[in-house]
């Protein structure tokens, strides 16, 4: 297949994926607009929402878990659904390979990542003092970016190896303990020492320490990013071999 | 001429189950064939091997000369969803269109939609579709890229009989410009109306393949209906069956069997001579009880 035809597909993929989804609103709002209340809710009356590093630093650990949602949901719930639909079957058909729809899927995370992340940065620009000047802007992006990577990896599996019921389950119960445990609600300095210490060990942690560094310019603990790049490999591998079970599985 | 798909002693196994046994199959271009068999006698199976969603668990499968779940061998080939698969909160329009958009050459949508009775439905989501409209919908994406081989997994199914006739037109005018269909089918009727050859599925094994007539020539070509006390021993019967004094006959030779009663004397009323159909002649073929004699048939078939 020419390079042109993979684009076109990929977008084609993308974009009915992302009508397919955006038909059911309440859906899309359940996993975008969490992250966007709890600042609302539980940082905009604090004080120290009118401290600038402190209040940057909440916004960039909330905009971690809203990778975190569309992650487990979009990726792992949607793709546990997708799998049982006879319409996936039936799309193997079409003259396409997996890569178009792979990429296509990516593409549709990657836009409700966006969504959710508008009124979040819209409600930390609005009502508290954070800031992110323009220069921090692509560092940012790039750090959101890595610290999602292991967490969609983490999607991924639990789509490709779990049936929908058991894929929701498994997304909500991973959803609280990696917010709180990675200190996506509270900033980890208010951790007790043994809490801080597991908290150290979590994909979500890393992620939060990165995004926050990147974001405010604090100091990047040197464990972060080896947290990370292990995670990426256990969940890649893990997803890896989710994808390829499920392909002899169901397509042998 | 072109061997658009073909099976050459496909194997398939779920586990300990053999939906298929050693199936070698040939679909020539322009062909209208029709597959047949009970429910689990490894039509959908056989339908998965050709479009490439299962891989055979021994033997080959071809598809315009190459492997069909290589996506390029696909171009050309138009396959139905299963109606319970359309995603619900798309538009009829948004299911064409996006079908569509992986040919190169795709049938308008609104030309599409006509042929199949549609027109007036593109905004409707596909999940508040009736269940007629549901089922003309995913055999219509069958024909959106203009492809050379349609496969149709029984797609009248549910339909009444208006819309049955529709979509056998449909399919008639495909064929009629050249198109290559393979469908399956519950209703004999759809496959005598349709198809010029026939090729029954049991147990996983092609047990005939031919015409509607070869097919039909398996069984005894009369049946003789009539109403008497009791009958003589009549030569030319090959089968028989009696409820009270309702008698069904089956023979090669009609005339001469009407004649013999005839002369026999016997009492008898409501005589009705006719041909065996086709749904009688599958009955045979693949009804547990006649099952052993499947072999015989076979060899009168050649």
């Amino acid at each position: 297949m020419s390079t042109p035809a993979v684009f076109r597909l990929t977008r084609l993929h993308a974009r009915y994926q992302f009508t397919e989804t955006i038909r059911v609103p309440i859906a899309v709002i359940g996993t975008t607009l969490m992250p966007s209340l709890s600042l609302l809710f539980f940082v905009v009356p604090q004080p120290f929402a009118q401290n600038p590093a402190e209040a940057t630093a909440a916004a960039a650990q909330l905009a971690v878990l809203a990778v975190m949602s569309v992650c487990l949901f979009t990726y792992g719930v949607g793709v546990a659904e997708d799998r049982a639909l006879p319409w996936d079957g039936y799309l193997r058909t079409l003259p396409v390979g997996p890569s178009p729809r792979l990429t296509g899927r990516l593409l549709t995370g990657l836009a409700f990542v966006v969504i959710g992340l508008v009124p979040l940065v819209l409600i930390a620009w609005l009502l508290t003092a954070a800031t992110l000047p323009p220069t921090r802007l692509a560092l940012t992006a790039v750090a959101l970016l890595a610290a999602g990577v292991p967490l969609f990896a983490l999607g991924i599996s639990i789509g490709y190896s779990l049936s929908t019921k058991a894929a929701l389950a498994v997304a909500q119960s991973l959803l609280l303990p990696l917010a709180f445990g990675g200190g996506l609600f509270l900033p980890p300095n208010t951790f007790p020492g043994w809490l801080d210490a597991i908290s150290t060990w979590l994909p979500t942690r890393a992620g939060r320490d990165l995004v926050v560094a990147a974001t405010t310019g604090a100091h990047l603990p040197g464990t972060a990013l080896l947290m990370l790049a292990g995670w990426t490999l256990l969940t890649g591998s893990l997803a890896m071999r989710a994808y390829r079970r499920d392909q002899g599985r169901r397509f042998r | 001429m072109e061997i658009l798909a073909r099976t050459v002693q496909a194997t398939r196994c779920y586990g300990p189950v053999t939906a298929l046994d050693g199936v070698s199959l040939d679909v020539p271009a322009g062909q209208l064939l029709g597959l047949l068999g009970p429910n689990g006698a490894g039509k959908t199976t056989l339908l998965q091997l050709l479009a490439g969603l299962r891989r055979p668990t021994s033997g080959t499968v071809e598809l315009f000369g190459g492997d069909p779940r290589d996506a390029t061998r696909r171009r050309r080939l138009g396959c139905t969803p299963q109606e319970t698969g359309l995603p619900p909160t798309l538009r009829v329009h948004e299911v064409v269109d996006f079908v569509a958009g992986h040919f190169a050459d795709p049938v308008p949508t609104a030309e599409l939609l006509e042929q199949f009775a549609l027109t007036g439905l593109e905004r409707r989501q596909t999940g508040g579709l009736s269940g007629g409209q549901k089922r003309r919908l995913t055999v219509a994406v069958a024909f959106v890229g203009r492809p050379d081989l349609v496969l149709l997994d029984e797609p009248t199914t549910g339909l009444d009989v208006e819309a049955r006739h529709g979509l056998w037109d449909a399919v008639r005018h495909y064929h009629e410009g050249g198109g290559t269909v393979v469908l399956t089918s519950h209703y004999l009727q759809e496959v005598e109306a349709l198809a010029e050859r026939v090729v029954v599925v049991d147990q996983g094994r092609v047990c005939v393949d031919g015409t509607i007539a070869d097919v039909r020539s398996l069984v005894p070509a009369r049946r003789v209906r009539l109403r008497s006390p009791s009958l003589p021993d009549l030569s030319g019967i090959e089968r028989s069956s009696r409820v009270d004094d309702r008698y069904e006959l089956w023979t090669a030779d009609s005339d001469a069997l009407v004649r013999d009663l005839v002369t026999s004397g016997a009492p008898f009323r409501d005589l009705e001579v006719s041909t065996a159909s086709l749904e009688e002649a599958f009955l045979a073929l693949t009804s547990p009880s006649l099952r052993t004699t499947v072999p015989t048939l076979k060899e009168m078939a050649r």
